[in-house]
């Protein structure tokens, strides 16, 4: 088996996900290579010996400094035919998965994706993942190489071995498509607000609020609680609650004693970032919303109603 | 300008839903309706045809027989015709299969713009545009959760794990856009009724020019091998509020020591 990672950073540094998904390929293939593609990205590189890479391939060039996918789909998919990898690994983000989806149109590979795991049979790889809001769980396969293995963001915790890895530089050659679209404006690191990954407690507003006036009920609660109040992406992008405070794949992910959610479906993208949390309560007026299917106690409901008349016996008890 | 919007028919989300243990696909043969994330595609493209005054939204889809049904919604919103690849060959895709077929439906429409929704209900793998746009050769902008078109050129907002990033792209391109970006409109009762008389072309993989060893099964490179019940992470409580609700949370809370 000869295992590549694609070792997405941010600035100087390679990606938390990224350098989990290098421990993954360790445990299936004893010799896993890294990737790393961007503009002064060299430090970076020389940072993946220590998490388990035996050899780091480079493109460093200016036309690769904004994170955009195409250029990478470009490099990446020559280095895998040149190299001749049979697996591809991908740590989940928004970058990732689109130089996934792209290397598989170009390299007519197979792409299985939210992979929870990943492991080897004989020749064969096999990826775990649920699917259908996690009423089933499906083993997956691929039928020919190069297998591309796209992994549920936060699956894996890195491992750092210590170690040294040669670097080796690759050329860069682009196509004329995969410069088309610019980066205008980067996202920059957004101060940090109301820490929602400390709080024990966490209440959770999404669209289903209605207008963002409605967070004040929350916010009610949460005090009430001695919590924290989160959002989701879809409230975070309509401008109802500032970035900091969602959770989800682009936002934070929490694993609070108690989250509670009102008015949030629990679209996959908001569900990575809070599965893990040990207690899940939902209000929703939608009795498919999907957050009941993964929530210990769910309130079909308005939650116009259910949060405030909750925030008072939580006020009454703490008062008596 | 041409707007195409890729929709795709889905199980209806809910307990029915479910793999055919058999054929390890997706049971198709319940309730179905258009992707609800399709919508908010659907809704951009209207939007933009309606500032630019002229031009024409072509729904595309790959399905079976039966999706037209879903696709009339989005007729019935405003969409102009429908174009469904429907063919036995096509069944049980996988990525590389599905862009296969798509991409050469497109190809056939050439767009100066290919609409997604954010992710598809059944699915959610949120990987198909940036295959199309590969195999178009167009720039792709995923994610998108506000959108100007103007002098030829998509630019366009969307969050990242590191804030918000704004990028530029020339037309003809990909754009993937988020559920926040709109508000899609219901389909009123004249568009329900115009609906049926708007063009609805079904075409097989031989009209698009696909080869069958390219799409479905046989053009798939992935597979499933298993199928098993996930762990569980027991019970859901699921009640109705009867005006009871928040004292039922309240209990549960004591219950667990977390008021």
């Amino acid at each position: 088996m000869s295992t590549l990672v694609f070792l997405e950073h941010h600035g100087p540094v390679i990606q938390r996900g990224a350098l989990g998904a290098l421990a993954k390929a360790a445990q299936i293939d004893p010799e896993p290579v890294g990737v790393v593609i961007g503009s002064g990205v060299r430090e970076a590189a020389a940072a993946a010996g220590r998490y388990g890479a035996k050899r780091v391939f480079v493109a460093d060039d200016p036309a690769l400094e904004a994170p955009l996918p195409q250029p990478r789909v470009d490099v990446l998919s020559s280095l895998v035919r040149e190299q001749g990898f049979d697996t591809v690994i991908f740590a989940a983000s928004v970058l990732s998965a689109d130089v996934a989806g792209g290397v598989a149109a170009r390299l007519g590979a197979g792409l299985n994706w939210d992979l929870a795991d990943l492991q080897r049979d004989g020749d064969d790889l096999v990826g775990k993942r649920s699917a259908l809001g996690d009423t089933v769980l499906v083993d997956v396969g691929w039928t020919s190489a190069p297998r591309l293995a796209l992994i549920r963001s936060g699956a894996f915790d890195p491992a750092e071995t210590g170690g040294e890895a040669p670097i080796e530089e690759i050329p860069v050659q682009l196509e004329d498509f995969s410069t088309r679209a610019e980066m205008v404006e980067q996202a920059h690191e957004e101060q940090t607000g109301p820490s929602i990954e400390e709080a024990d407690i966490l209440v959770t507003g999404g669209r289903g609020l209605g207008t963002p006036e409605k967070f004040s009920i929350l916010e009610e609660l949460a005090a009430a609680l001695g919590g924290a109040v989160a959002s989701t992406r879809a409230v975070v992008d309509s401008g109802w609650y500032p970035y900091p405070t969602q959770v989800g794949q682009t936002g934070k992910v929490v694993s609070p004693k108690l989250y509670i959610g009102a008015g949030v479906s629990g679209a996959i993208q908001h569900k990575v970032g809070m599965q893990t949390s040990q207690t899940i309560v939902s209000i929703n007026k939608d009795p498919n919303a999907p957050i009941f299917d993964f929530s210990d106690l769910g309130i079909i409901g308005d939650l116009n109603d259910v949060v405030p008349k909750l925030t008072e016996l939580v006020k009454e008890r703490k008062a008596s | 300008m041409k707007i195409a919007v890729c929709v795709k028919e889905v199980p209806d989300p809910g307990p029915n839903r479910h793999i055919d243990p058999d054929t390890k696909r997706m049971d198709r043969s319940g309730d179905r309706s258009l992707n609800q994330f399709d919508l908010n595609a659907i809704e951009q493209a209207l939007r933009i045809k309606d500032q630019t005054g002229d031009g024409e939204v072509v729904l595309v889809s790959m399905g079976s027989s039966r999706a037209l049904d879903s696709m009339r919604k989005g007729l019935g919103m405003g969409a102009d015709r429908a174009v469904l690849v429907s063919d036995d060959a096509a069944a049980g895709g996988d990525l590389v299969a599905t862009t296969n077929v798509l991409a050469a439906a497109l190809q056939a429409e050439s767009p100066d713009l290919v609409l997604f929704g954010q992710q598809a209900s059944d699915g959610d793998g949120a990987v198909l545009w940036a295959a199309v746009a590969d195999r178009l050769r167009m720039p792709v902008i995923s994610q998108i959760s506000e959108l100007e078109i103007a002098d030829g050129q998509a630019t366009a907002k969307r969050q990242t794990e590191f804030g918000y990033d704004k990028i530029r792209a020339p037309l003809p391109a990909v754009l993937s856009v988020a559920d926040s970006l709109n508000e899609p409109r219901y389909p009123s009762l004249k568009g329900i009724m115009g609906a049926k008389k708007k063009p609805q072309e079904v075409k097989s993989l031989a009209d698009v020019g696909v080869d069958p060893g390219s799409a479905g099964e046989a053009g798939s490179r992935t597979t499933v091998l298993a199928l098993s019940p996930p762990p569980s992470r027991g019970e859901t409580i699921k009640i109705e509020d009867d005006g009871s609700g928040a004292q039922k949370i309240f209990e549960f809370l004591l219950e667990r020591k977390l008021v």
